[in-house]
């Protein structure tokens, strides 16, 4: 399996499969902020009794973790790789070649989202499963009420904002990239599977954007 | 019409491979329309001599588009401005009177400079060495058409064959990736049945050679695509890719 690492092709594949299981993490997040706007008992209820300090959410985590942090360092991998390839010599003339933004930024976006990451992972993670499982004083029972405490501020709520047109930038072209780079792709169905990218970037972005903003603005919990 | 036009050119020299290249800036008077890029640069060559000064070195052959030995990256792209021909297809209307032209080599580290605007493409040779054919036994040739192919196939197969390993691909690419050549040049036989038969060696040992020799990771920009003068698909890549995965997850 050492190609996986020594093979450009396998080093995009493992770039790839990482990806498109950090796509289904994010729809499964998207799904579960959904809750929001119609209960936060039920919310409450998925946040400490289905995930929390259980053995399998744990576990969950840590896989979840596993993929980020392969789809960082490979990322890293290609980026200096390809910077190598690239050669010291630049063009003079830019580059006039039409070509999507995102594409050309991956790992410029990459790195925003996972700023962005770190910021959101110490406001919900650390308060809710870290200290709950180190035993630290303050973990937080009503995940809910965390989400309306830190949501409410204005300026978080733009960064969250900011952060989520990042990530549709980078699934719309990392998703079809994906495919193409494991093979699913035709010269068929190649517009295809950019459409079905997109629909999916934005469903999942305008999901958590609009949950962001109706915690914001109080339009949740509407089921009591 | 076509006219008369006066430009400026900004072209790069170096004197070889080791030596620190820079720009230099030249002017040409009465340049007609009608000649072709290459041409435009004969008769600066010629004007070059006449000084007693040393010509620009390019590379070129059969200045038809179909032998992939030109090159240059002209104001910012492969193979100039216009779509979907070779620079020595390339023709001066495509420019106006007073305009500022920039002549780059192809840049990438797998394309060495040799000299000025000539870049040492031997990699694509060898990248073909490592797989690029078929073998057939020597002997009476069989008939043509006793293998039934599909139309379809046969017009994707010549497509991908369209490739004729000029390296704009490479020079297009932020990555420096062969990807498009190599994927053009796997999926010209991966569509054939007489390819078949050493498909997945084909597919393992030319990305090999490819990543051996130090072409970049391709992170489907698709502008090798847009810039190719034989519109190669990158589809043709999507198919290296199902070629490659499929032999290595068989092995």
């Amino acid at each position: 399996m050492s190609w996986l690492i020594k093979s450009s092709i396998g080093r995009k594949f493992v770039q790839s499969i990482s990806g498109l299981f950090l796509v289904l993490f994010l729809l499964f997040h998207m799904s579960m902020n959904l809750v929001l706007i119609f209960s936060y008992d039920a919310y409450n209820f998925i946040a400490n009794e289905i995930l929390g300090a259980n053995w399998w959410a744990i576990i969950g985590t840590g896989v979840i973790a596993l993929g980020f942090v392969v789809h960082i360092i490979y990322a890293i991998i290609l980026t200096l790789q390809n910077r190598k390839a690239r050669g010291s010599d630049r063009y003079a003339s830019a580059s006039k070649t039409p070509v999507a933004w995102s594409s050309k930024n991956m790992f410029v976006l990459g790195v925003f989202i996972l700023l962005f990451l770190i910021v959101h992972l110490y406001q919900f993670w650390y308060n809710m499963q870290f200290k709950e499982l180190l035993q630290l004083p303050g973990a937080r029972e009503d995940s809910a009420q965390l989400v309306t405490e830190v949501l409410s501020n204005g300026w978080v709520l733009a960064i969250y904002i900011v952060a989520f047109a990042a990530l549709w930038l980078h699934l719309t072209h990392g998703f079809w990239s994906a495919l193409q780079t494991v093979g699913w792709n035709n010269t068929k169905w190649m517009k295809r599977i950019k459409v079905i990218g997109n629909i999916f970037a934005t469903i999942i972005c305008l999901g958590f954007m609009i949950v962001a903003i109706a915690v914001h603005f109080g339009f949740s919990n509407l089921l009591g | 019409m076509d006219k008369n036009i006066n430009i400026k050119l900004r072209i790069w020299r170096q004197k070889g491979p080791k030596e620190k290249g820079g720009f230099e800036n030249y002017e040409l008077q009465n340049v007609s329309q009608g000649s072709s890029f290459l041409e435009m640069l004969d008769i600066l060559n010629e004007k070059l001599i006449n000084e007693g000064k040393d010509p620009v070195v390019f590379d070129h052959d059969c200045r038809e588009g179909i032998c992939g030995m030109c090159s240059l990256y002209i104001n910012g792209h492969p193979h100039g401005p216009d779509e979907d021909v070779t620079t020595c297809q390339l023709h001066m209307r495509k420019f106006n009177d007073g305009d500022t032209i920039t002549v780059e080599p192809w840049r990438s580290a797998g394309f060495p400079v040799i000299k000025d605007l000539m870049v040492d493409r031997s990699a694509f040779d060898k990248i073909i060495q490592a797989g690029g054919y078929i073998s057939v036994n020597t002997g009476g040739v069989p008939d043509a058409n006793a293998i039934p192919i599909p139309k379809e196939q046969a017009d994707m197969a010549m497509d991908a064959a369209a490739c004729i390993g000029c390296g704009a691909c490479v020079a297009a690419c932020k990555n420096g990736s062969a990807m498009l050549f190599v994927s053009a040049k796997v999926s010209q036989f991966a569509l054939l049945p007489q390819g078949r038969v050493e498909a997945a060696r084909r597919a393992k040992n030319m990305v090999a050679k490819m990543d051996e020799l130090g072409f970049g990771n391709c992170t489907n920009t698709g502008a090798c695509e847009v810039e190719c003068p034989k519109n190669i698909s990158i589809s043709n890549i999507a198919r290296l890719n199902r070629e490659f995965l499929k032999a290595k997850f068989k092995d």
